[in-house]
C-alpha cells in the first residue's frame, strides 16, 4: 500500500496517547487553524493485534502439522486423486445434486406457489408437505424410500380406485439411486419452497399492482416482474442450499450408492488407509464448493441489475475475493479496491 | 365540453358502487359519469374513498354492490339474467389492458430499464413486435420529456422522471382512459410541477382522464368537472369554478380552506 497506510503503521509506535480530557481553560483554545493544520491519529487498538497474532499463530500451527505429520500421507492421497472410481463416485455425485436441486427447486417453486394461493386446500396441503418433510431426517426418508417395497410390493398407473393400466413390482423400481433421488428431492423442494416463499414475499405488492393494471397475465407477472426480483432474496439461501445438498448427498452411501464419499469407502475397507481417501474425498468436496461460491457471485451480480448494489459500478469478482482475504490482497497494487475488510486490516494500527 | 360530446353516453359510469373492509364502509353508493376527453379530478380529506373508488375502475378492488361500465362494458362482471357473474382472469386482464394507471409510488420496475418498463406490456398484451414497442416508446419519452433516458434503470432518476415514465408505461398500451392515483404525492415540492405539466399536455390532447390529487391549482386549471368525496358519497361536483370557489357543503369548504 502507498504512503497513507505506511503513515497510518508509523502512529502504531508504542508512544503514550494523548490525554483525553481536555482540561485546559477556555479562553486557551487552539485555533482554527491550529485544528485544521493538526494531524488526525487514529485510535489505537492493541487488543486487535493480540488477537491478530494468537490466530496466526495457531494458523502456522495447523499448516506446520498439515504437511509434518507423515500420516496424512499425501504421497497416498495424490496417487488416489483422479483414481477411476473416486471420478465415477464424483460424477454420480455432481449428476445427483444437480438433478435433485433442478427437480426440487421446480416442486419448491409449485409449492410456494400453492403456499400463496387463495384455495385453502392447496395452502394447507402445501403447508402439510412442508411440515412433514422438514420433521424427518433426510437419512429415515431416503432408508424408507429404500425399503419402499416392503410397503408397496407393487405400484400401478390408473385411474384412483378404477382401471389400471400398468403395473410395476417396486424392488425392481426403487433401486438405491431412485431413492437416493426421490428422498432428497422431496427434501430439497420442502426447504426450497420456504426459500422461494419468502423471496416472492419481499417484492412489493405494488409491483403486482402495476402489472396487472397493465393487463400482464398472470403467469406473465410471475415469471417476468416477481420472480426475478425475488431473486436477489432467493439467490443466497439457494447457494447455502446447494452446497449443503452437494455435501448432504454422502448420505447415500449408507444405501450403497456409490457416490464420491462410499467409493472412497469401499477403496479404504480394502486397503485400510482411511485418512488419506476420507482427504481425498474431502478435497473434491472442497474443490466444488469453492466453484458453487464462485458461481454464486456472479448470479447474484446478475441478477443486482437495476439495484443500488448492482449494476456497471459494482465490484468485481477479485476485488470481493482480495476485499474477504486481505492478508494476500492488500498488499496490490490497488488497495482501495479491497474494499471494507483490506481498509479495516489497514486500519489495524 | 362542447355540446356534441354532452349528449354522448359518457366513457364511464359507475352507479351505486359499495364497498367496504371488514367493518369500515369505503364506499357508500357511489354515482359517478365522466365523458370521452373529460377530466375528472377527485378531491377529499384522506380515508373518502377517493383512491378505493379509482382502484375499483380497474376492478384491482372488487365492489360489494353497484357497477363500473368503461365504454358500455362492466368491468369485471357479466350481466346474465337477474346475476352478475364475476369474469375469469383473461376478460379481466382485457379489460385492463384499456385503462391505464398511474401510482402515487411509481411502480416501475426496478429490475428493468426504462425501455423495458414501457415496452413489456405492449409486447405480452398487445402483441406489437419489440423493435415497433421500442420505436413507440422513444415517441413517448420524447413526449414525456426524457428522450435519450431509454437504457437507465429506475433508481437512477428523479422521482420526477420515474413518474413520468410511468406515464409513458401506461400511455404505451394505447388505453382509453387514464387514472392517476396521487401522482405528485410523493414527490419532492421541486418537481411536482414536472410532472403536472405531461399531465396537462395530455390533458389538452384529448386523453380521458380520472384524477386522485391535492394539487387544487391543477384541478382548477385543467378539470372539466371536480368531484367532492366524504365519508364514500360524492358530496359536491360540477365544474371546478363552482364546487372550488363557491362549495356549498360545510365539509368541502373546511377542506378547501385547509388545503387552500
Amino acid at each position: 500500500m502507498s504512503s497513507p497506510d505506511t503513515s497510518a503503521r508509523t502512529a502504531v509506535a508504542p508512544e503514550p496517547p494523548p490525554p483525553v480530557t481536555d482540561d485546559r481553560p477556555l479562553h486557551q483554545r487552539p485555533e482554527d487553524g491550529q485544528l485544521l493544520a493538526a494531524k488526525l491519529v487514529p485510535l489505537r487498538r492493541p487488543g486487535q493485534w493480540i488477537s491478530a497474532l494468537a490466530l496466526l499463530v495457531l494458523l502456522a500451527m495447523f499448516v506446520h502439522t498439515l504437511l509434518t505429520n507423515k500420516r496424512f500421507q499425501w504421497d497416498v492421497v495424490g496417487s488416489y486423486f483422479l483414481n477411476g472410481s473416486i471420478v465415477n463416485g464424483l460424477v454420480l455425485t455432481l449428476w445427483l445434486t444437480a438433478a435433485v436441486m433442478a427437480t426440487g427447486y421446480l416442486l419448491g417453486i409449485g409449492v410456494a406457489v400453492m403456499r400463496l394461493s387463495g384455495n385453502p386446500v392447496l395452502r394447507s396441503v402445501s403447508f402439510g408437505f412442508v411440515w412433514l418433510v422438514r420433521s424427518v431426517p433426510p437419512l429415515v426418508q431416503l432408508l424408507f424410500w429404500y425399503e419402499l417395497a416392503s410397503l408397496y410390493p407393487q405400484l400401478s398407473l390408473g385411474i384412483p380406485f378404477g382401471h389400471e393400466f400398468a403395473m410395476v413390482r417396486t424392488a425392481h423400481l426403487f433401486s438405491g439411486i431412485l431413492a437416493a433421488f426421490v428422498g432428497l428431492t422431496l427434501d430439497v423442494a420442502a426447504f426450497a419452497s420456504e426459500i422461494v416463499r419468502g423471496g416472492i414475499l419481499s417484492v412489493e405488492h405494488g409491483q403486482t399492482e402495476a402489472a396487472e393494471a397493465l393487463g400482464l397475465g398472470r403467469a406473465r407477472i410471475f415469471r417476468r416482474i416477481v420472480l426475478p426480483q425475488a431473486m436477489p432474496a432467493i439467490i443466497p439461501a439457494t447457494g447455502n442450499l446447494l452446497i449443503g445438498m452437494l455435501k448432504a448427498t454422502s448420505i447415500v452411501s449408507v444405501i450403497a450408492v456409490q457416490d464420491l464419499l462410499y467409493s472412497s469407502q469401499l477403496i479404504y475397507n480394502q486397503n485400510y488407509l482411511i485418512i488419506p481417501l476420507l482427504l481425498v474425498a474431502t478435497l473434491w468436496y472442497i474443490i466444488l464448493t469453492t466453484l458453487l461460491s464462485i458461481g454464486q457471485f456472479f448470479v447474484e451480480r446478475h441478477y443486482a441489475r437495476g439495484s443500488r448494489r448492482g449494476g456497471s459500478g459494482g465490484t468485481g469478482f477479485w476485488q470481493l475475493f482480495r476485499g474477504n482475504i486481505p492478508l494476500f490482497g492488500a498488499s496490490g497494487a490497488n488497495g482501495a479496491a479491497g474494499g471494507r475488510s483490506g481498509r479495516e486490516l489497514a486500519g489495524l494500527s | 365540453m362542447s355540446a356534441v360530446e354532452q349528449t354522448q353516453e359518457p366513457l364511464v359510469r359507475i352507479r351505486g358502487l359499495r364497498k367496504s373492509f371488514g367493518a369500515n364502509l369505503v364506499l357508500d353508493g357511489i354515482d359517478l359519469d365522466v365523458r370521452e376527453g373529460e377530466v375528472t379530478v377527485l378531491l377529499g380529506p384522506s380515508g373518502s374513498g377517493k383512491s378505493t373508488l379509482l382502484r375499483s375502475i380497474n376492478h384491482l378492488e372488487k365492489p360489494d354492490a353497484g357497477f363500473v361500465e368503461v365504454g358500455g362494458e362492466i368491468i369485471g362482471y357479466r350481466h346474465h339474467g337477474s346475476r352478475l357473474h364475476e369474469l375469469g382472469h383473461r376478460t379481466i386482464t382485457r379489460q385492463r389492458a384499456a385503462v391505464g394507471m398511474v401510482f402515487q409510488q411509481f411502480n416501475l420496475f426496478p429490475h428493468l430499464t426504462v425501455l423495458e418498463n414501457i415496452i413489456e406490456a405492449p409486447v405480452a398484451v398487445r402483441g406489437l413486435t419489440r423493435k415497433s414497442a421500442a420505436v413507440q416508446a422513444r415517441e413517448l419519452l420524447e413526449r414525456v420529456g426524457l428522450d435519450g433516458r431509454e437504457s437507465a434503470y429506475p433508481r437512477q432518476l428523479s422521482g420526477g422522471q420515474q413518474q413520468r415514465v410511468a406515464i409513458a408505461r401506461a400511455l404505451a398500451m394505447e388505453p382509453r382512459l387514464l387514472l392517476f392515483d396521487e401522482p405528485t404525492s410523493a414527490l419532492d415540492p421541486e418537481l411536482v410541477g414536472e410532472v403536472l405539466a405531461v399531465m396537462r399536455d395530455l390533458a389538452l390532447s384529448g386523453m380521458t382522464m380520472i384524477v386522485v390529487t391535492h394539487e387544487i391549482g391543477f384541478a382548477r386549471e385543467v378539470a372539466d368537472s371536480v368531484v367532492f368525496l366524504d365519508g364514500g358519497r360524492v358530496i359536491e361536483s360540477g365544474a371546478p369554478a363552482d364546487v372550488l370557489d363557491n362549495p356549498g357543503h360545510d365539509r368541502a369548504r373546511a377542506f378547501l380552506a385547509a388545503v387552500l
